[in-house]
């Protein structure tokens, strides 16, 4: 019935090439494109330190993403583990002789990078929830030690970045995680009362929130209190998109923008950026490039034979569209700001190296698709 | 391994195709909100974003309206506007702005106060803020910083307006100046509110101020995006404002630039005055200062130069001086004599030097006495005697109506000038409401010789001369140019036509007449007179103070007919001569500066054909007849030369309004 798909089976590197998914990779080239555009656009016309580090980045990544790509899926399942330990180690390296930036203690200097492990550990979350949901029985997966291992997996991370502060990539990575939970078929009654939890505890964790936290989320609420402090960001940011109206102020137009009325505008203000230039039409088809990708690699998690790059897929595709979500909704005023970057698009390596190395393993999972994992 | 998971795989696979469904489902509403929203901002409310966005990004600054130029009467523009160069520089623009600015200082030759304000204003603002090294190079500066441009990284010679006043010293009391715009002018002032930009310069005195509202113009506009931190990034629109209007006045510069010098080293006034039109032909007031010194802010030492000047340079005399006109009243005691019917022309006194009044000796300016004393010698040789008894018989009320109706104890130029000054005539209503005492004889009579409570300014002095001097018709003086000007031919077919009118009047009741001068309230060209036999004796004895042997100012005549004036002198006590003083007979030049008399004279010419009144006061000059009157023969030459010219340049102006 598989004869083909034996374990041990290879396939030849032209086999390789024409199962490579064209559309996925069409996709990425399109949002690389745009997002350096963005970047030139956000520097006031010029290509200058962003821009420049933003495409040298993208390639880079790029370059890997197809590299990934070719590596045996086995090779990803075999290594999740290893990969969630060591960027747990990065993590706690971080917490302890990171960098500090603006307050929060993030980064890892590695001398021709500074690196966000918090980033990476959104893939390495999936990749490990995948690996550990792939081989169980379905009767097994709501027994009491796999409902308190995952939630061991999912705590430490968790714990380690917020306690950087970073509530944004904290919050991430819990949705990353609970999203591959949830796909796994843990039953539904244990989500429902985590929520209830949740919201009952809630007053109790917005205590130990910092106090610029804290009034981000009042800022949200309310955010023309305090104009020129805390809410504007918001306002600002939602002046650029509205006046950008149906097709935009046009390319290097966007005066919130280069007048330096936007903050953090080639992070994660980068979409704000795009609309008041592009208008409600660039908008949407910035969106309908992301449905696509995103569409694209459900696709792929759904002809995978195996469960560990159907589960990996279904998260990461899921993951994804959660970033793109938070942020837009964020910056149009809909969620409170917390710090969430723009998948491909917004400036940042860890990000951008996080996000391609799941694009490389999706990559590799539609080439290996028949293939199963023992 | 395939078989004995098939089964758990099926339904496990069922249960993640399942749940993949519900997170799918999710996404498409959550992706439909972001849409929804997306749709809400940029298609339902765009518009008000992008005036919020406008708003974010367009601002507007005002620039300084240029203001209106003052011309003299034949066109000459004294005073404008010129270009002058300024240095600039933006901090935030300069590499090294410590280099610069030891390069500056050692072309500019900045004083280390200069520097040290620079550099605290340098600190007061923005770094892209304009920052003015100097507000007015020379055009040595200027071409020595423009040869050392390529050096002088950042630093910006700019071409900017300011007043400027080409007749300096001549015009400062009557155009005043102006400076930089205080809180006080702000507030006061309506229009300097609505048109103020920092750094306007506004009038301070004078027309500058009494005119600011027609020559203020209107602000330019420049529109400019400007960045969040509130930097200018690009010009998007110039608006040019409007200049102001230009002000044309009734002064001759030739006549002005005259009287300039015949005050210089001399604290006085002259003003000159046209008796049918009411023109102000020239006025002057001395010592006097350079208007140009205030428009950048005058230094400390100037200014106390000018404020401690013991013969006060800030103060326009012609308006604001008040000083006792002495014998130049005398005219007008002797008409309001006449007038009165107190005395005739016949009546005589015999004056001793002095006599003696309710046990007070009061005395004649000639100690021998002018002996026996008609009405038409005692205006001519000025005899004091003579008038202490007419000032007697007359009372001090009935000279107070006639003085006011010549012109004394109120503004000449109304509304023109802000430091004009009223003066006083005394009554004995005067005296009791203002002092609260009783008048006493002896004040009438000292009145009489224009001394005691009298005060006058020079200007009004020169009003009454020439009220008197045009047959005795009211005027209206004025010192800006009007469009559309009656020739004195025409006023004075008007004046004649006033009289006749004036003598049938008569015969109407008194209510209507009443009536008549309530509906027409400035009525000018009106006579002033009962009789007009006695304006003409008048003129006719100051024809003799002048012209005739005996007469106090004969020895600044001039027998050229064309030329030909008449005048009365002044001597204006400043102090009581005692008795010891009075003894000793001392000459001008040995006495105090300070205790020394003023000398006035007033005038009119030409004598057959009158149309020019003068009044000339010199502070502390001694005698009217040797200090003010020789100024008069030069000044009536000048005046007269300059006739032909000012009417032909009336017709023009007035041929030109009627096309």
């Amino acid at each position: 019935m598989f004869k083909e798909t034996s374990y041990t089976n290879r396939l030849t590197f032209f086999q390789k090439i024409k199962s490579i998914d064209l559309i996925l990779i069409f996709c990425v080239l399109i949002l690389g494109g745009i997002s350096t555009f963005a970047m030139y656009s956000s520097e006031g016309g010029q290509m200058l330190y962003y821009t420049k580090s933003h495409l040298l980045r993208f390639c880079v990544f790029f370059v890997l993403m197809i590299f990934l790509s070719f590596i045996r899926l086995k090779f990803f399942h075999s290594i999740s583990y290893f990969l969630y330990f060591i960027v747990l180690l990065l993590l706690f390296y971080a917490s302890l002789y990171g960098i500090t930036v603006s307050g929060s203690q993030r980064w890892i200097n590695l001398y021709f990078i500074n690196l966000q492990p918090s980033e990476l550990m959104k893939i390495a979350i999936i990749l490990c929830f995948a690996k550990f949901y792939h081989r169980m029985q379905i009767d097994n997966v709501n027994s009491f030690r796999n409902l308190i291992v995952p939630i061991i997996i999912l705590i430490m991370p968790m714990f380690l970045v917020i306690s950087q502060p970073d509530l944004g990539t904290t919050i991430l990575i819990a949705l990353s995680g609970i999203v591959v939970i949830w796909l796994s078929g843990v039953n539904i009654k244990y989500f429902i009362s985590s929520f209830i939890v949740l919201v009952i505890a809630t007053p109790f964790f917005i205590s130990f929130l910092k106090p610029y936290q804290k009034l981000r989320i009042l800022t949200f609420f309310d955010p023309e209190k305090d104009p020129l402090g805390a809410g504007y960001q918001i306002i600002q940011s939602k002046i650029a998109v509205g006046s950008g109206g149906f097709s935009g102020k046009g390319f290097l137009k966007g005066t919130q923008s280069y007048l330096e009325f936007l903050p953090e505008k080639h992070t994660d203000f980068i979409f704000t950026l795009f609309s008041e230039e592009f208008g409600f039409v660039g908008s949407i088809g910035l969106l309908l490039v992301y449905s696509i990708l995103i569409y694209r690699i459900i696709y792929i998690g759904s002809i995978s034979r195996n469960f560990f790059s159907k589960l990996f897929c279904y998260g990461f595709g899921s993951s994804i569209f959660i970033y793109i979500a938070v942020n837009m909704s964020m910056v149009l005023g809909l969620l409170p700001i917390v710090g969430s970057p723009l998948p491909i698009m917004s400036y940042g390596g860890s990000s951008m190296l996080a996000t391609m190395v799941g694009l490389g393993v999706v990559l590799s999972s539609k080439i290996y698709h028949r293939q199963i994992i023992a | 391994m395939i078989n004995s998971g098939d089964g758990g795989s099926t339904k496990k696979r069922n249960i993640v195709s399942r749940r993949m469904f519900i997170l799918t489902a999710a996404k498409v509403i959550i992706f439909g909100g972001i849409i929804t929203r997306l749709f809400s901002l940029q298609i339902n409310n765009n518009k008000k974003y992008l005036n919020l966005s406008d708003e974010n990004r367009l601002r507007e600054w005002r620039l300084p309206p240029v203001r209106g130029d003052f011309k003299d009467y034949f066109g000459k523009t004294i005073a404008g506007n010129v270009e002058i160069f300024q240095l600039h520089v933006v901090p935030e623009e300069v590499t090294n702005f410590k280099v610069l600015m030891f390069r500056l200082r050692k072309i500019l030759n900045l004083s280390d106060n200069e520097y040290s304000k620079i550099i605290k204003k340098k600190n007061s603002q923005k770094p892209w803020e304009t920052l003015i090294i100097s507000n007015n190079l020379s055009w040595d500066e200027f071409s020595k910083i423009n040869l050392y441009l390529h050096e002088l990284n950042g630093a910006k010679p700019v071409l900017s307006i300011a007043r400027n006043y080409p007749f300096k010293d001549n015009y400062s009391h009557v155009l005043g100046y102006v400076s930089q715009a205080s809180v006080e002018d702000i507030n006061r002032n309506e229009i300097i509110k609505n048109n103020h930009v920092p750094g306007l310069k506004v009038g301070k005195t004078g027309l500058e101020k009494t005119y600011e509202k027609k020559l203020i113009g209107t602000n330019g506009v420049q529109r400019y995006e400007v960045n969040a931190f509130g930097k200018r990034v690009k010009e998007l629109d110039h608006e040019k404002g409007k200049k102001g209007e230009n002000i044309r006045i009734t002064i001759d510069t030739e006549i002005q630039k005259f009287l300039t010098k015949s005050l210089k080293d001399k604290s006085g006034s002259i003003s000159v005055m046209d008796i049918f039109t009411g023109e102000i032909i020239a006025i002057q007031s001395s010592p006097t200062f350079d208007p140009n010194m205030f428009i950048y802010g005058i230094g400390n030492e100037e200014w106390k130069k000018i404020t401690q000047n013991p013969l006060k340079p800030l103060l326009n005399k012609t308006l604001s001086g008040l000083y006792s006109p002495g014998s130049t009243i005398k005219p007008i005691v002797a008409l309001s004599a006449l007038e009165n019917n107190v005395i005739n022309k016949d009546f005589k006194v015999r004056c001793t030097g002095k006599i003696e009044l309710f046990g007070q000796t009061y005395h004649c300016w000639k100690d021998k006495g002018h002996g026996l004393m008609d009405l038409r010698n005692a205006v001519k040789q000025s005899c004091d005697t003579y008038f202490y008894e007419v000032a007697r018989l007359l009372g001090v009320d009935r000279l107070k109506k006639t003085a006011e109706d010549f012109g004394l104890g109120k503004k000449v130029l109304e509304n023109s000038f802000l430091e004009e000054k009223k003066g006083i005539v005394p009554s004995t209503e005067w005296k009791k409401d203002v002092m609260g005492k009783n008048w006493v004889l002896g004040e009438t009579l000292i009145t009489g010789i224009g001394q005691g409570y009298i005060q006058t300014t020079p200007l009004q002095l020169c009003l009454m001369t020439a009220q008197l001097a045009n047959g005795g018709y009211k005027i209206k003086p004025k010192i800006v140019a009007d469009k559309n000007q009656m020739n004195a031919n025409q006023i004075k077919f008007k004046m004649k036509q006033n009289l006749i009118k004036n003598k049938f009047d008569k015969t109407q009741n008194l209510l209507e007449r009443t009536q008549g001068i309530f509906q027409n309230k400035e009525n000018f060209f009106t006579p002033l007179f009962k009789d007009k036999k006695n304006i003409e004796f008048v003129l006719d004895s100051m024809y003799g103070a002048t012209n005739e042997i005996m007469g106090t100012s004969y020895s600044s005549r001039i027998e050229d007919d064309f030329y030909q004036f008449a005048g009365k002198t002044g001597t204006a006590q400043v102090k009581r001569i005692t008795e010891e003083a009075r003894e000793l007979d001392l000459k001008t030049s040995e006495i105090p500066y300070k205790d020394r008399d003023h000398a006035l004279y007033i005038a009119f010419g030409p004598y057959k054909d009158p149309r020019y009144a003068v009044s000339i006061i010199i502070e502390h000059g001694g005698s009217g007849s040797s200090a003010a009157a020789p100024i008069a023969k030069d000044l009536f030459k000048l005046i007269i030369d300059r006739h032909q010219l000012r009417e032909n340049k009336r017709n023009k102006i007035n041929s030109e309004e009627n096309v």
